[in-house]
C-alpha cells in the first residue's frame, strides 16, 4: 500500500507553469478522436447554418478568382507568364486562400474558445490542428473544381498549359507545409492575442496586405523583371515558392529556383515550432487573463 | 487503507489586479517608448510608482489535502474562498503559482455540464463531442451510448439537433455523458442546481454510488442539504485558507459561523470581485433586529448598510437580490433613488418586509445599482453572498401544512378564495 501511497505511479502531476520545453505530443495523440470529432462538428455546422451552405465554399474564391481575372488581368494588364488568366489567378487564389483561412481562425483559438477552455481541460492544440483539417477540407472542394478547370484547359487542342505529373506528385507536400504555416503563424498570435487584445484586429488586415508580398494577383516574373535585385529578398516569404510550384506542377510555369522551396520548408519547421512552444507556454494560464 | 487518488501538496494561487485584460500592445509600446526617451510613463497611474503590477490578491494560499478511494469530500467556503479555484487547478484549466497537485487515474471535472455542446449537432453527436472534450475516445462513447441515452431521458430525441431541447433536457443529457465518464475522481461544481427535483435526485444518487465504487467525488455547492446527502467529508475553505478537514457534519457547522450567519459584518475586507472599477464599495453591514438571522413568516427584516461613493450619483439605489438555498435567484427588491456626493461615506437603514417568504434558508446579494428604469443600469459594486437568513417555518400560520419547499417553492401566496 505504501508504494501506491506515496510512490511514483501518479498519472497526472499540476505545477506550477512549466518551462518552454514541456510539450506532451503524446497526450494530443490520445485526443486524436476529439480532433476529428471537431472537424466534423465544424463542417456540419458550415453545411447547416447558411442558407448557400457548402455552395458558399466554391462561390467564394470562384468570384474573387473573377474579379482577380477582370481587375488584374484585364484592365490592369498584368502578365500572367503566357497561361490563361482564369487558371492562373485560380490556383493562387485558392493556396492563399487555404493558407489565409488556416491563419486567420487559428489566430482566435483562445478568444472563441474562451469558454470551452474555462471549464475542461483537453490538449489546446486540438482545436487549431482542427481547425487546419477543416480547412482542408474546404480547399479540396476548390481544388477539385481546380482540377477539372486544369482538365479542361490541357486537353484542348494545342493546349497552353504544361501539367508536370512529376511536380504534381508534390502537392500534399505543398497542402502540408500551406497548413503547417497557417496553423504556425495562427497559434502565434494567438497567444499574442492572450496579452495584447489589439492584435486580433491587425490580423485581418496584415493579411490581407501580405496577399500583395505573395504572387497571387500576378506572376513572380514581373518582381524578377522589374526588380531583380529585390527577388532574393521578395522570395523569403515563405509561400512565394510554395504558389509557385503549385503553378509550376498543374500549369507548367517555371520555377526560378528550388532552392527557395527548401528555405520555405526550413521557414515553416521554425515557425510551427515558434508556434507550439509559444502555444503551450500560454495555455496553461491564459484563463487568468482572457 | 484505501488507494489514494488525489494528493494537493502546498498549493497556492496568485491572481495579479489591475493589469488583468487591459493589456494592448498599443499601451506597451507607449510605454516603452516613453522609457527609452527617459519620460514619464504616459500609462502609469497619477501617484503609482509602475502599473498596479504589484497588488495582488491570494486565492489560495497553501493549501494541502488528499483524496483517497471512496472519499465524497464536500468543499465548502462562502464566495470568494477559493473553491472555484482549487477546482479549476485540479481540472487544469489554469496552473497554480506554486505547489503540486498529483492525481491517479480520470478526472472527470463538470464546472459546467454541457462544455462544447453545439446547438446545431443532434444530441447524439454532442454525446460523442462532449465525450471526446471529457476525455473519452470514440470506440468507448460507442460502447457507452446507450447506457447514456437511457440515463438522459430523452431517447425520442436523441437525434433532433440540441437547440431544439428545453433546457432541462440539455442538462439531462449532458449529465449523462459526464454520469458515464467511469471517472476515477469526479469533481462538480455546483451543476444540479438545475433540472427538476427527480432529476437532480438521479444525479446525486449517481455521484453517491461512484464514491461508494471506491472511486471518489469533489463536491462544491452552497446547498448544504446535498452536501450533507452525499458527501463523508468535508474541506472548509475560507479567504484561500483551508481552515478544516474532517467530517462534513463539522464543516457545515463551521461554514454557518463564518460570518455568514453573523448579524454585523465587515464587507470590506470581502473580496468584491463584480466591483465596477473605484466607484463604491460596501463597507459594513449590520442586522438590526434578530439574534441569529431566523424570521417568522410575515416579520420585516432591518439592517443598515454602510458603503463608500468615489464619485457623485443623483440617482443611487440599492438593490437586494434574493436567492433561495440551491442559489437560484428568486426575488428583487431595491430602495428609492437616493443621491450621494462624492467621497461620501453613506449609511442607510433599510427595512425589508418578509412578506409571503415561504419557510427556508435564503442568500442575500446586495448590489450598488444607479439608473432610471428606462436606461442602463450601472452595477457599481455587488456581493453575491452577503449574508444567509432563515424563515421559520410556522404551520399554525399556513393553515397545519409544514412548507415542503422542494414541491412548493420559496412563495406563500394568498389563499385561494372561492367565490
Amino acid at each position: 500500500m505504501d508504494k501506491t501511497r506515496n510512490g511514483a505511479g501518479w498519472d497526472t502531476v499540476i505545477r506550477p507553469r512549466h518551462g518552454w520545453f514541456d510539450i506532451d505530443l503524446k497526450e494530443l495523440v490520445r485526443y486524436r478522436d476529439l480532433i476529428l470529432l471537431l472537424v466534423k462538428r465544424n463542417f456540419t455546422v458550415l453545411y447547416k447554418q447558411t442558407i448557400l451552405g457548402p455552395a458558399w465554399v466554391v462561390i467564394q474564391p470562384l468570384l474573387t478568382t473573377l474579379v482577380f481575372t477582370v481587375v488584374f488581368g484585364n484592365i490592369a494588364g498584368l502578365p500572367t507568364d503566357g497561361m490563361p488568366k482564369f487558371l492562373f489567378y485560380m490556383g493562387g487564389n485558392i493556396c492563399w486562400h487555404y493558407f489565409a483561412n488556416c491563419l486567420t481562425v487559428t489566430s482566435n483559438t483562445f478568444i472563441t474558445n474562451r469558454d470551452v477552455f474555462g471549464k475542461v481541460y483537453f490538449p489546446r492544440l486540438c482545436m487549431p490542428f482542427a481547425t487546419v483539417l477543416t480547412e482542408l477540407i474546404n480547399f479540396f472542394v476548390q481544388y477539385a473544381l481546380f482540377v477539372v478547370s486544369v482538365v479542361w484547359y490541357a486537353t484542348r487542342p494545342d493546349p497552353v498549359i504544361h501539367p508536370d505529373w512529376r511536380l504534381i506528385a508534390l502537392t500534399p507536400l505543398m497542402l502540408l507545409q500551406l497548413g503547417v504555416l497557417g496553423l504556425g503563424f495562427g497559434i502565434i498570435i494567438s497567444a499574442l492575442t492572450t496579452k495584447y487584445r489589439d492584435l486580433a484586429m491587425l490580423v485581418t488586415f496584415g493579411v490581407h496586405l501580405w496577399m500583395y508580398g505573395t504572387p497571387v494577383t500576378y506572376a513572380t516574373s514581373l518582381i524578377a523583371d522589374k526588380y531583380p535585385r529585390l527577388l532574393g529578398l521578395y522570395m523569403v516569404n515563405p509561400i512565394t515558392p510554395i504558389i509557385e510550384l503549385f503553378r509550376a506542377a498543374y500549369l507548367g510555369t517555371k520555377v526560378y529556383s528550388y532552392s527557395y522551396n527548401l528555405l520555405s520548408i526550413g521557414v515553416t519547421g521554425l515557425v510551427f515550432l515558434l508556434g507550439v512552444l509559444l502555444f503551450s507556454h500560454t495555455e496553461k494560464t491564459f484563463m487568468d487573463t482572457v | 487503507m484505501a488507494e489514494r487518488l488525489l494528493e494537493v501538496e502546498g498549493v497556492s494561487k496568485q491572481y495579479r489586479l489591475g493589469m488583468i485584460g487591459g493589456g494592448t500592445l498599443h499601451g506597451d509600446l507607449t510605454s516603452w517608448f516613453a522609457r527609452v526617451r527617459g519620460k514619464e510613463d504616459p500609462n502609469t497611474k497619477i501617484g503609482m510608482e509602475h502599473y498596479a503590477h504589484n497588488e495582488s490578491f491570494m486565492a489560495l494560499d497553501n493549501v494541502s489535502f488528499n483524496v483517497d478511494r471512496g472519499d465524497a469530500v464536500a468543499l465548502i467556503g462562502r464566495n470568494g474562498a477559493g473553491k472555484s479555484t482549487m477546482l479549476k487547478l485540479i481540472s487544469r484549466i489554469t496552473a497554480p503559482t506554486t505547489g503540486e497537485i498529483r492525481i491517479r487515474g480520470r478526472v472527470a471535472s463538470l464546472l459546467e455540464i454541457g462544455t462544447g455542446f453545439h446547438k446545431e449537432l443532434s444530441g447524439r453527436d454532442n454525446i460523442y463531442l462532449n465525450g471526446a472534450i471529457l476525455g473519452m475516445n470514440r470506440a468507448e462513447t460507442t460502447r457507452k451510448i446507450k447506457e447514456i441515452i437511457e440515463f438522459s431521458e430523452i431517447e425520442q430525441f436523441i437525434d433532433t439537433p440540441v437547440k431544439r431541447y428545453s433546457s432541462g433536457m440539455y442538462v439531462k443529457l449532458a449529465f449523462a455523458v459526464a454520469a458515464h465518464l467511469d471517472p476515477d475522481v469526479m469533481i462538480c461544481d455546483e451543476v444540479l442546481a438545475v433540472g427538476d427535483i427527480a432529476y437532480q435526485q438521479k444525479c446525486l444518487a449517481k455521484m453517491s454510488e461512484i464514491a461508494r465504487e471506491g472511486r471518489a467525488v469533489l463536491y462544491v455547492s452552497h446547498n448544504m442539504r446535498t452536501v450533507a446527502q452525499l458527501c463523508n467529508r468535508g474541506l472548509f475553505l475560507d479567504r484561500g485558507q483551508l481552515k478544516y478537514d474532517g467530517t462534513v457534519e463539522r464543516a457545515i457547522e463551521l461554514y454557518g459561523g463564518s460570518g455568514v450567519r453573523s448579524i454585523h459584518q465587515n464587507l470590506d475586507v470581502l473580496p468584491h470581485p463584480k466591483r465596477r472599477g473605484d466607484t463604491m464599495r460596501m463597507l459594513e453591514i449590520e442586522f438590526l433586529n434578530t439574534q441569529a438571522l431566523e424570521y417568522e413568516m410575515d416579520s420585516t427584516m432591518e439592517f443598515r448598510l454602510k458603503c463608500i461613493a468615489h464619485l457623485p450619483d443623483p440617482r443611487l439605489r440599492i438593490r437586494l437580490i434574493l436567492k433561495n438555498s440551491m442559489a437560484t435567484p428568486i426575488a428583487m427588491t431595491q430602495t428609492e433613488p437616493f443621491e450621494v456626493k462624492a467621497e461620501e461615506v453613506f449609511e442607510r437603514r433599510i427595512r425589508f418586509p418578509l412578506d409571503g417568504l415561504a419557510p427556508g434558508e435564503y442568500i442575500i446579494k446586495i448590489s450598488i445599482v444607479s439608473g432610471n428604469p428606462r436606461g442602463k443600469t450601472n452595477y457599481y459594486d455587488t456581493l453575491e453572498d452577503v449574508s444567509r437568513f432563515v424563515v421559520t417555518d410556522d404551520p399554525a400560520l399556513n393553515a397545519g401544512f409544514y412548507w415542503e419547499e422542494r414541491l412548493w417553492g420559496n412563495f406563500r401566496l394568498q389563499p385561494l378564495e372561492m367565490f
